[in-house]
């Protein structure tokens, strides 16, 4: 059974969402976090400007993904009952911060902004950069 | 934070995103057979059974017996009956779980017969079998209650969850009439072994609870019914309940067995050890008396020295294979084991049978064996629940060591019955958990 511990718990996770929305919902993921690497990739650098809306976003997406949670299980914040329960009710808070703040500054760096085009446009110098790997370290 | 940091954080982030895709599981070569095997009943178990026997072997001739069109998702049926899922929520097509190469006959089993290794069925139909699993679940005995009848529930402040999605839908008819009302409820359980012994506690905690949502704390009397000595098998579990209850409020009456109802006067007559004692009640939720089909009575299967009222399988507590028929094995609700008569339970059963009749067609002997593994989320209010896990021996048995605690009143173990428990029966109805 050990060894299948994995292959169980994609078999739940599947039958917890449907077959087709959950990996729907992994695809997505997926998607996500590798558009996210390829924006860090081709800007070469993380942006501080586009990472301060990410930042700001993080406790919406915490409380959002808190509150998804409680509703979808008839469960109250007073239900937390252990350290457990806790640590799972912070696993939940994390995880919506985190995923809403990947979304967040992967989508300004896909979209922009008007902060983000004023920046890519004062930009040269990163371009430059680009262009001169070697001389720039 | 620098960009190393920052990259390590996305990293780990992605890495956890994409775990998942990551598959195991090399499928062992199947093996050749031309065995018969017979299940009878295509519930939990014999529907796990089926699906894992399809993919070991290769070339068997496997015929389930099930005269039942509906699977019931019986873990669920206590959600139902306190308005917190739709009767649906329990019920699917028998036909979606099946394996597509087995043979599914819908008939009703009359007889086994141990010495020519043959099933009959009440149409006359018989069955040779080279192997035969016992998993048609068990018996409501509701005329074992003087009064008592399965249309009456949900009228006149009578309940009764265990009965299927409609029963236990209208129990919450007449359970949250009673929320609102307030008055005497009285939660019994039967003298015979049971479905889910949890399942009573669970009722009354959750009505308790949905009462003290409703403001009605003050009018409710709430009294716990029971047979037995204890509120629960297992001495540490009934010691904990004991202290809930007194901490909600809720009276005990033990050694107490209901034998009778008058829905009409809305009385309740239990035997105690004394004679008999009356109680007036506004809400009654009754749990009947469980036995064995009698097919299995009637074919000589069951213990001849045990649960004679009963008659459940007489099998090896470790292999549930018959002790005289080492062609027949039983699972789930019907076997004769102290413990066990859970979907979890069911869980833990299905992989020692398989072994077990694998081995024996291959003509070597198996190794698993089932340790009596019973499993409970015990709610004690909505959004919280106790894992509770135990064994033959009584003992804790936790999934979750040092991160679970068994005994504690928690979100966790609610979220496990409320979003992973379905998943995990329908992965296990699969053979794939």
């Amino acid at each position: 059974m050990k060894e299948l511990a994995l292959q169980s718990l994609i078999a739940v996770f599947e039958e917890i969402f449907g077959r087709g929305l959950f990996w729907t919902l992994v695809a997505l993921a997926a998607a996500v976090t590798l558009t996210y690497f390829y924006v860090l990739i081709r800007d070469r650098s993380v942006s501080w400007k586009k990472f301060l809306l990410a930042q700001l976003s993080m406790p919406f997406g915490a409380v959002a993904s808190v509150w998804f949670v409680l509703t979808m299980t008839h469960s109250r914040l007073s239900d937390i009952g252990g350290p457990v329960d806790l640590i799972v009710f912070l696993f939940v808070a994390v995880i919506g911060a985190v995923g809403t703040a990947i979304l967040v500054y992967t989508l300004e760096a896909l979209i922009g902004t008007e902060r983000t085009r004023q920046r890519r446009s004062q930009g040269t110098r990163a371009e430059t950069r680009h262009r001169h790997p070697v001389s720039s370290n | 934070m620098n960009r190393r940091d920052f990259l390590s954080l996305a990293a780990i982030s992605g890495g956890l995103a994409v775990a998942p895709l990551a598959g195991s599981g090399a499928a062992a070569k199947p093996i050749a057979t031309k065995a018969r095997i017979v299940i009878v009943g295509a519930g939990a178990a014999g529907t796990a059974l089926a699906n894992r026997l399809v993919r070991r072997l290769d070339g068997a001739s496997i015929t389930i017996i099930d005269p039942r069109t509906t699977h019931l998702y019986q873990p669920g049926l206590s959600l139902v009956a306190t308005g917190l899922k739709p009767a649906d929520y329990v019920t699917s097509d028998v036909a979606h779980w099946l394996p597509a190469n087995i043979v599914w006959m819908g008939e009703r089993v009359a007889a086994v017969d141990g010495e020519a290794k043959t099933v009959s069925t009440e149409n006359g139909t018989v069955i040779d079998y080279d192997w035969l699993i016992l998993a048609p679940g068990l018996v409501l005995d509701y005329g074992a209650i003087e009064g008592f009848s399965a249309d009456l529930v949900g009228e006149n402040g009578i309940g009764a969850l265990y009965g299927g999605p409609v029963e236990a839908e209208r129990t919450w008819k007449a359970a949250q009439r009673f929320t609102e009302a307030g008055g005497t409820g009285i939660f019994t359980r039967p003298a015979t072994e049971m479905k889910c012994a949890g399942a009573p506690l669970k009722h009354t905690f959750l009505i308790d609870d949905l009462a003290r949502r409703a403001g009605n704390a003050g009018k409710m009397n709430m009294i716990y019914a029971a047979p037995q000595s204890s509120l629960f098998g297992v001495p540490i579990v009934a010691e904990k309940v004991r202290m809930l209850f007194e901490d909600r409020g809720v009276d005990t009456l033990l050694t107490s067995t209901l034998t009778a109802i008058d829905p009409g006067a809305r009385r309740a007559v239990f035997a105690t050890e004394n004679g008999q004692q009356e109680i007036d009640y506004d809400y009654i939720h009754v749990i009947p008396p469980q036995r064995a089909p009698d097919f299995i009575r009637n074919s000589g299967l069951s213990w001849a020295d045990r649960w004679t009222d009963q008659g459940w399988v007489e099998v090896d507590q470790a292999t549930l294979r018959h002790l005289r028929y080492p062609e027949i094995f039983a699972l789930g609700d019907v076997a004769g084991v102290p413990k066990g008569k859970t979907a979890a339970s069911v869980k833990w059963q299905v992989p020692v049978v398989e072994d077990h009749l694998i081995a024996a067609i291959e003509g070597r002997e198996g190794t698993e064996t089932y340790n009596g593994y019973t499993s409970c989320p015990l709610i004690t209010r909505i959004g919280r629940a106790m894992l509770v896990e135990f064994d033959y021996r009584d003992n804790l048995v936790p999934s979750f060591p040092g991160i679970i605690a068994p005994l504690e009143e928690l979100w966790i173990s609610w979220l496990m019955k409320e979003v992973a428990l379905k998943a995990t029966y329908n992965a296990m109805l699969r053979g794939q958990a």
